[in-house]
């Protein structure tokens, strides 16, 4: 599936309060847009509303040639503070879970525990993770089952410097390969080429 | 269909372990069951009388356990989100849990429940009608509690909302099922209100999911 997202207009409200209007953005194959904006102003609703989480006041998401809800359902990934991972349960057994349920590849995702280096991980509960180990499971994820559009949110932040490196190579990858990403973030994110903050 | 099967394995081993468990839910129902006799009094012939009633009561007193859990984990950890946008339709996947609950909660109380009629004292013929019950009543319970465990999501104490919106739904299939157990003990024809409790158990099969993934989509927005 090949994807773009244009976002016209947008206005978006949570609990009766006016989070922004008119926002546009226009994101093409390749491209990584850093989203900025004070606690608050809307980042998370951005993402949700994308992925069709939550309802707009006005204005329209478009993903190019694709139908939204086919974009929806298999085009694009989320990763937000909450990760859906079930804590009772081994890693492994939840990544293979989310692989499956996203229509991956058990080589992709073998491929990708090994790229997260998750191998002595997936053995031990989720609740066992530090929230570093977490957001790698996590990542692993995405890449078991490749969708072009990853909505990310503070993506880098529970990362070491180690691993928030190995992650932009892998976002970097990611853009290489024709993918878009859509990243809430407070510091700068080195391989953004758009850049749009969100102001109320 | 994968997808759909590997949820319904992953829910029922989260079922299995979620402050349900048999052991849990099964202790609960054989308690409850056991503090019948001592506060309605030991004798057998008044016990036999109300034994199937009193089986079927608890029944559904324990299809409530572990109900509040059935969405609220998947709200609170994210997996909601992801649940809700992906090619299996949200109806379907919240069927698959409400199935899944019922496999591996419901399915095995049904097996408990005649053994409990009988050690109060209910006529071993009974037991297979109140199996069938059981069965289909379970699967009502699973399905109606479904709707209240999602509409209840987000709200603190869910638990007891989830109770107080799912009792009256249970209403139905106790007054049938109880009925066929009583008219088979007296010897009447019992099949009409085993037929309303299995058409109850299958229009909340059919109609339960979309009031719950309606009640999820307005929980995540």
């Amino acid at each position: 599936m090949t994807l773009s997202l244009h976002i016209e207009n947008l206005s978006l409200s949570r609990g009766g309060r006016r989070l922004f209007s008119g926002l546009e953005l226009r994101l093409e194959p390749g491209q990584a847009c850093a989203l900025t904006g004070a606690n608050g102003s809307g980042k998370t609703s951005l993402l949700r509303a994308v992925a069709g989480l939550c309802a707009i006041d006005s204005g329209h998401i478009a993903f190019g040639a694709a139908e939204p809800a086919a974009a929806r359902s298999t085009g694009l990934h989320l990763l937000g503070h909450l990760d859906g991972l079930k804590v009772s349960r081994t890693a492994g057994e939840e990544l293979v879970f989310w692989t499956g349920w996203q229509g991956g590849t058990a080589s992709a995702m073998e491929a990708a525990v090994r790229r997260l280096d998750l191998q002595r991980l997936l053995d031990l509960e989720v609740r066992r993770l530090s929230a570093g180990q977490r957001r790698r499971l996590a990542l692993a994820r995405l890449l078991s089952s490749p969708r072009p559009l990853w909505l990310l949110d503070e993506p880098l932040s529970p990362l070491d410097a180690q691993w928030r490196a190995k992650a932009l190579a892998i976002m970097a990858g990611h853009l290489t390969g024709g993918g878009l990403i859509l990243a809430a973030v407070h510091d700068p994110l080195p391989l953004a080429t758009l850049a749009l903050e969100i102001l109320p | 269909m994968s997808a759909a099967l590997q949820l319904l394995r992953r829910e029922m081993a989260i079922a299995w372990g979620r402050g349900g468990g048999l052991m849990v839910t099964g202790g609960f129902f054989a308690g409850a069951t056991l503090l019948l006799p001592l506060a309605s009094g030991p004798e057998p012939e008044r016990l036999a009388q109300i034994a199937p009633g009193a089986a079927w009561t608890v029944l559904a007193l324990s299809a409530l356990l572990g109900l509040e859990r059935l969405f609220e984990r998947d709200y609170e950890d994210g997996a909601l989100d992801l649940m809700a946008h992906a090619a299996l339709p949200l109806e379907f996947t919240c069927a698959l849990k409400c199935l899944g609950h019922w496999l591996a909660t419901g399915a095995p109380l049904a097996l408990l429940a005649p053994l409990a009629a009988i050690a109060l004292g209910a006529s071993p013929a009974l037991a297979p009608l109140l199996f069938a019950c059981a069965l289909a009543g379970g699967l009502a319970f699973a399905f109606t509690g479904g709707i209240g465990a999602a509409l209840s999501l987000g709200a603190r104490r869910g638990g007891l909302l989830t109770a107080v919106i799912v009792l009256p739904l249970f209403v139905p299939p106790v007054i049938f099922g109880g009925g066929a157990l009583d008219a088979f003990t007296a010897g009447l024809p019992w099949r009409a209100g085993f037929a309303l409790l299995g058409a109850y158990a299958a229009a909340a099969v059919a109609l339960g999911p979309l009031a719950m993934a309606a009640a999820c989509r307005n929980a995540l927005s």
